[in-house]
């Protein structure tokens, strides 16, 4: 019933337009076809190559005298392809110049890890200090270098040579987060094994990381390409990346039941936070994975979240 | 016409052009009925008529009433703040399909502005943009679809290999892998960039990684290259390597390429047709032949040194002292060819030649096409 009214309904608003004025339904159609690129994106993907048509529509009002046929558009980048091309590039990027960072990065953690040695002796806070420095490695390369990395390629014009490629800006910011997400994986690899040695918790459940990374790494590396698309200049994307990853360090190694209230609700708002807890639960003798699955499940959400507004970002510091 | 005879400290260094080359031509223009280029000259800076296109030559490109000011910027400690300024005054500009097309001027003449609204990267105020066939400020999207642009920066490119540089530009334009390793392949060895496959362009020199760019730009044949200062920094080789592969495309392909130049040699040799910009205005529209006739005419140049002062006791010399733009020793005139043999005759004889310290003669460029028309002449690019 309800279909047959809005069909009716559709019929009479707007089909009489398109069929009366055709000028109108050419700007309609191509309205129609015309669609902000982030929109386009996954849209983009699922279509074949259909763009060796010549998308021209009728506007040729103006120009009766001397009409110009338009040329065949080349095909778009597919959100797939494309995604893989700047991930694999930015990955070997990342191999040449991001390695002594990822040093810095797992020795910070492993540094925390033995400082805090000293004062916590197992227990809850021994997990909260572990999964803290694990999940601090991917806060560090994903949160503080991607703000950077984009506060500085939006600043310099860099952003020139992809937003004159027809290629999705989800495909540009999911690339480049992945590949600095995937970078973190062999420092927290190495940080929550040796975390998990040093204060002697059961390393059974750290298969959990094959989530943890990529899903507090979406989050993050969402949060800092926003961060460095958005910041109006390069300095402050760096400010607010250094500032994101001190409170996630301060705020991941120290176990939240002991902070003060005020602090523990910024530790609630910050996002590598469900990383850390849930990396925590994965330390307990006997992990409860359905709460580690709700603590992923809202990293995943922030990723997406983040992600969709870094590729909104991404558009509006394309054109300027 | 009163700024001939500034910058009298420009003597001193051989190849600095003094701006007062300007005023001679002008007036020589000026005196001239049959020059057509001569209102142009005389009306100074304002928008000259663009030639229309031959007919059955779609255009390629078509500009229409470009507008674009940047605003304001407030005054900040340590900065003074500026007022707006119009980088695209009313520009009305046509491209003709598989032409190459040069747009000249200075830096801050709105160059680089112009091309950043024709690539979708910026949208203008007003008017219209129109490249083969699509309204690109309707469809901003379609831009990357049909041109390809090389910009003057490399930042996203910089820690890539030059192979791995060119190969993903080719696979986000919409290449596979295989078509892109393959034309990636193609314009290395075009572009002699083979040997450097392997180095991230950041560790090159400057005009070897400009190079690098531009075979980034190249893969993912596009009907529209647009080319922001392509050759910068680069050496003859390179140079020649990039002309040969644009021209290759152009012939092969029917490519169209836009090109930002403010290297008047290259201009000449290069271009089909050349808009010389000025504060946001084109000034001037034509083959470089044609803008060469129609505003300096058939005249030469002719640049006198003298060693101390000059020797105006010799009636032949202050004659032409009051044709010639002086900056400090140097003269610079524009003359007719007869003028100026008779002037060349004059100051290589007796007391003339003796207070004489070097002279030269040459035959009309752009840049004095572009001086000219009222052009303010610093920072083209000689070499």
């Amino acid at each position: 019933m309800r279909n047959e009214d809005g069909a009716r309904a559709a019929a009479a608003a707007g089909e009489p337009d398109r069929a009366e004025v055709p000028g109108l339904a050419a700007d309609l159609a191509s309205a129609s076809e015309y669609r902000p690129p982030s929109a386009a994106a996954p849209d983009s993907a699922s279509t074949p190559d259909s763009a060796s048509v010549p998308e021209a529509e009728g506007e040729s009002g103006d120009r009766a005298v001397e009409p110009v046929a338009p040329v065949p558009l080349a095909a778009r980048a597919r959100l797939r392809p494309a995604l893989g091309a700047v991930y694999r590039a930015q990955l070997s990027r990342a191999r040449v110049a991001r390695i002594p960072l990822l040093f810095v990065a797992t020795f910070q953690s492993l540094g925390i890890m033995v400082l805090m040695r000293g004062v916590v002796d197992g227990g809850a806070e021994a997990r909260a200090v572990v999964s803290g420095a694990s999940v601090l490695v991917v806060a560090f390369v994903a949160l503080n270098l991607l703000a950077q990395y984009f506060g500085r390629l939006r600043a310099d014009g860099g952003l020139d040579h992809y937003a004159t490629l027809p290629v999705p800006p989800a495909a540009v910011v999911l690339g480049t987060a992945a590949a600095y997400a995937s970078f973190t994986v062999p420092g927290v690899v190495v940080t929550a094994v040796a975390g998990g040695v040093l204060f002697q918790l059961p390393l059974a459940g750290l298969w959990v990381l094959a989530a943890v990374i990529p899903l507090a790494g979406a989050a993050l590396a969402g949060l800092g390409a926003a961060l460095g698309l958005l910041a109006p200049k390069p300095e402050l994307a760096t400010l607010c990346g250094q500032l994101g990853m001190s409170a996630a360090l301060l705020l991941g190694v120290l176990p939240g039941g002991a902070l003060p209230v005020p602090v523990r609700w910024v530790r609630e708002l910050l996002p590598s936070t469900y990383g850390v807890e849930a990396l925590d639960r994965a330390f307990e003798a006997r992990p409860q994975w359905g709460e580690a699955a709700l603590d992923l499940g809202v990293c995943a959400a922030v990723g997406l979240v983040s992600l969709a507004a870094a590729a909104w970002a991404y558009r509006r510091a394309a054109v300027r | 016409m009163s700024t001939g005879t500034t910058r009298t400290g420009s003597s001193g260094s051989g190849s600095a052009r003094p701006d007062g080359a300007r005023a001679p031509a002008a007036r020589e223009a000026a005196e001239t009925p049959g020059v057509p280029g001569a209102p142009a000259a005389q009306a100074g800076p304002t928008a000259a008529a663009v030639p229309e296109p031959e007919p059955g030559a779609p255009p390629a490109v078509r500009l229409t009433g470009l507008v674009k000011t940047y605003p304001a910027t407030r005054a900040r400690r340590g900065s003074p703040g500026a007022p707006p300024v119009r980088a695209c005054d009313g520009v009305d500009l046509e491209v003709r399909g598989g032409e190459v097309f040069g747009l000249l001027g200075p830096n801050g003449a709105g160059k680089s502005t112009l091309v950043r609204q024709l690539t979708g990267l910026s949208r203008p105020d007003s008017g219209g943009v129109e490249v083969l066939g699509h309204d690109l400020l309707r469809h901003p999207d379609r831009a990357a679809r049909l041109l390809a642009y090389l910009g003057q920066e490399s930042s996203a490119l910089d820690e890539l290999t030059v192979s791995l540089a060119a190969e993903t530009t080719g696979r986000l334009r919409g290449l596979d892998v295989r078509a892109a390793r393959r034309e990636r392949d193609a314009v290395l060895d075009e572009l002699g960039l083979a040997p450097l496959a392997g180095r991230a362009v950041k560790r090159l020199s400057g005009g070897q990684r400009r190079l690098a760019c531009v075979a980034a730009a190249l893969v993912g044949e596009r009907p529209l290259l647009v080319l922001d200062e392509p050759t910068t920094g680069m050496d003859p080789v390179a140079r020649r390597a990039v002309w040969a592969a644009v021209d290759r495309r152009r012939r092969e392909h029917g490519a169209t390429v836009v090109l930002v130049t403010h290297n008047v040699i290259e201009a000449e040799l290069v271009l089909d047709r050349v808009a010389v910009l000025d504060s946001g205005r084109i000034i001037a529209c034509d083959t470089p032949g044609g803008l060469k006739t129609a505003t300096v005419g058939d005249g030469v140049r002719l640049e006198l040194v003298w060693r101390d002062r000059a020797p105006l006791d010799v009636p032949e010399v202050a004659a032409l002292a009051r044709q010639a733009a002086v900056a400090g020793r140097r003269w610079t005139l524009r003359l007719g060819q007869d003028a100026a043999r008779r002037a060349v005759t004059a100051v290589t004889d007796g007391p003339a030649f003796a207070a004489l310290d070097d002279f030269s003669l040459s035959t009309p460029s752009l840049e004095d096409v572009y001086l000219a028309l009222g052009g303010r002449g610093e920072g083209l690019v000689r070499s």
